[in-house]
């Protein structure tokens, strides 16, 4: 064979790979949003969910789905930050780096029944939090925690070498020159690690079963109270996110229109996903350019 | 490769006024040694060229010149700077980076504007000041004639100036912190022409305010901006002297071959 025509075949054959990923997408997403899509309704996003009745909406787990969301990177955020800094720019390179990272790696391999049991048992039953969304945020900081580290270390380290020169010579400590010059510089890449993160967070179960619960508590959203047990804000009351909604309406849902419920929750939570990406991409470009004036 | 005999050296003793001097500096990366006992003295207000083949060890040891080899190398011997050696650990390394500043071969400016470019070391350096860093910014682009192509543009990034411009701006942004001596290593070689030769202008004009030490693989580069020439071979310095001496009468074989494009 010659040289063109292998050239051309294994461009056909890439083209085809392509094609039936993004086909596969394309019919998920899209059979999803058809068929959750129609069944949306302000009222739908608006009204808490029936157990016996038809006619529940989400708005209880969309706003737990955000909120989970939202304390987990609290959470975990700073923590693979300050520890993806050290990994790419302070870690000696010997054996104890080595073992951290591996553990890092096992670490976010683990399958989340696992870490949602082993969080049942440590922070729901032990340590007495109880069911509650700042159990579950911790569970969620588990798997957040490798992912994010891993990229932050590697949006640092994809900075180029000769900007860390350039601070450096110009008599900046090494913490200056990273935070200063390094770390702006990173900010996309790091923008595609919460993102990607975040959709793990959305899309978690599992672990969420046994950790945030699976009861819709009455909550107040004119309470902004944060100690108060009925407040909306309260971290410390069971909460089912949209994610668990839809695998309990799945599983053992017993109103006329389970069917209905899970179709639009997914739809929804998809649509979610998408706005979520979008909004973190233009934070994220705004950030990129007020810290780099990059336009 | 011919072999030179690197124990025959001549180093030429100036009387003038020495900027920075070197005494037997040995530079190793872990058990290779890259540089054998160098003993340089750079006369003040000059412009000195590092030649030499590629490889010779001519960034290792700019770089040892302001402690930038720190964690990469481990430099041996005394580098005396205003009587104080700072090749000693003790020594404040941001102030000797202060003082001796440098310029990398490829351009680097910072994803930034072209003014938080200058200013943005001379921030954390403790400049509070608007009108001082105003006027840092405007004289450093002036003395490295950048000032004219960029005035209108102060706050665009930095990342939209060509190669040529970009490397200017890192000589400004490296002047800013008026620093008594420049360092530059190969700061022409990813650059065309007529880049080249405004860096040299540049050069020229900044050398009654600084010390200018450049490493060049470009011999006619070398010939034209500067005053006094090192030539580097394997590691040790085979022949200091005038640059119109080097170029005219070298002492040694090795210059001579390497000058006259009969090298290796
Ligand atoms: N970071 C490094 N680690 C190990 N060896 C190096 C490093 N940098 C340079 N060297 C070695 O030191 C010698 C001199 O290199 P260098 O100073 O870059 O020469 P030049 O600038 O004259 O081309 C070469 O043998 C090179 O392989
Ligand atoms: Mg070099």
């Amino acid at each position: 064979m010659n040289p063109k025509t292998t050239n051309k075949i294994a461009i056909g054959l890439i083209y085809t790979f392509v094609a039936i990923v993004v086909a596969i997408l394309i019919s998920l997403i899209g059979y999803i949003l058809v068929t959750g899509v129609p069944h949306i309704s302000w009222h739908f996003l608006t009204s808490k969910s029936q157990s016996f009745l038809s006619g529940g909406g989400i708005r209880d787990q969309l706003f737990n789905s955000i909120y989970l969301l939202f304390l987990t990177l609290c959470l975990s955020f700073p923590i693979a930050l300050g520890s993806g800094i050290y990994l790419a720019e302070y870690a000696p390179k010997n054996w104890i780096t080595e073992v951290i990272r591996t553990t890092i790696e096992v670490l976010s391999s683990l399958p989340s029944v696992v870490v949602g049991l082993f969080c049942y048992l440590l922070f729901v039953v032990q340590m007495h939090i109880g069911f509650s969304i700042l159990s579950g945020a911790i569970a969620l900081t588990f798997f957040n925690l490798p992912l994010l580290t891993r990229n932050i270390e590697n949006s640092l380290r994809s900075v180029s070498h000769l900007q860390r020169e350039a601070g450096l010579s110009l008599g900046l400590s090494q913490w200056k020159t990273i935070t200063g010059i390094i770390l702006p510089a990173a900010v996309p890449g790091i923008i595609t690690g919460i993102i990607l993160s975040a959709g793990r967070v959305f899309g978690e179960a599992a672990a969420l079963i046994y950790t945030a619960g699976q009861s819709a508590s009455i909550i107040d959203y004119t309470n902004w109270n944060i100690f108060s047990s009925s407040s909306f804000l309260n971290p410390m009351r069971p909460a089912e996110t949209l994610a668990v909604h839809i695998w309990k309406v799945n599983s053992e849902g017993i109103t006329p229109d389970a069917n209905l419920v899970s179709s639009g929750s997914s739809a929804v939570l998809i649509i979610l996903i998408l706005l979520f990406n979008l909004l973190a991409h233009w934070i994220g470009n705004r950030l990129y350019r007020k810290m780099t004036s990059n336009f | 490769m011919k072999k030179y005999n690197l124990d025959e050296s001549f180093i030429y003793k100036f009387d003038n006024e020495k900027a920075i001097v070197t005494k037997s500096v040995n530079v190793f990366y872990g058990d290779h040694q890259s540089i054998f006992n160098v003993n340089l003295a750079f006369p003040r207000f000059s412009i000195t060229a590092l030649i030499g083949s590629s490889g010779s060890g001519k960034s290792t040891f700019l770089r040892s010149l302001n402690r930038m080899n720190d964690s990469i190398a481990n430099v041996d011997g005394n580098i005396m700077y205003r009587d104080v050696d700072i090749n000693d650990k003790k020594v404040n390394v941001y102030e000797v980076r202060k003082q001796i500043g440098m310029v990398f071969q490829r351009p680097n400016p910072f994803a930034k504007t072209i003014r938080d470019n200058i200013t943005f070391a001379l921030k954390k350096h403790g400049i509070k000041d608007k009108e001082e860093l105003n006027e840092r910014v405007e004289s450093s682009l002036k003395e490295a004639a950048l000032w004219d192509e960029v005035k209108d543009k102060l706050d665009k990034s930095a990342l939209s100036l060509s190669g040529g411009q970009a490397q200017r701006l890192c000589i400004a942004r490296t002047i800013a912190m008026k620093p008594d001596i420049l360092l530059l290593d190969e700061p022409a070689s990813a650059l065309d022409p007529i880049s080249t030769a405004k860096i040299e202008e540049t050069l020229k004009n900044l050398k009654s305010k600084y010390t200018i030490i450049i490493v060049t693989h470009n011999m006619q580069q070398a010939s034209r901006v500067s005053d006094y020439t090192a030539f580097f071979h394997s590691g040790h310095v085979l022949e200091f002297d005038k640059t119109a001496k080097i170029f005219t009468t070298p002492k040694i074989q090795a210059t001579e071959d390497y000058i006259s494009g009969n090298f290796g």
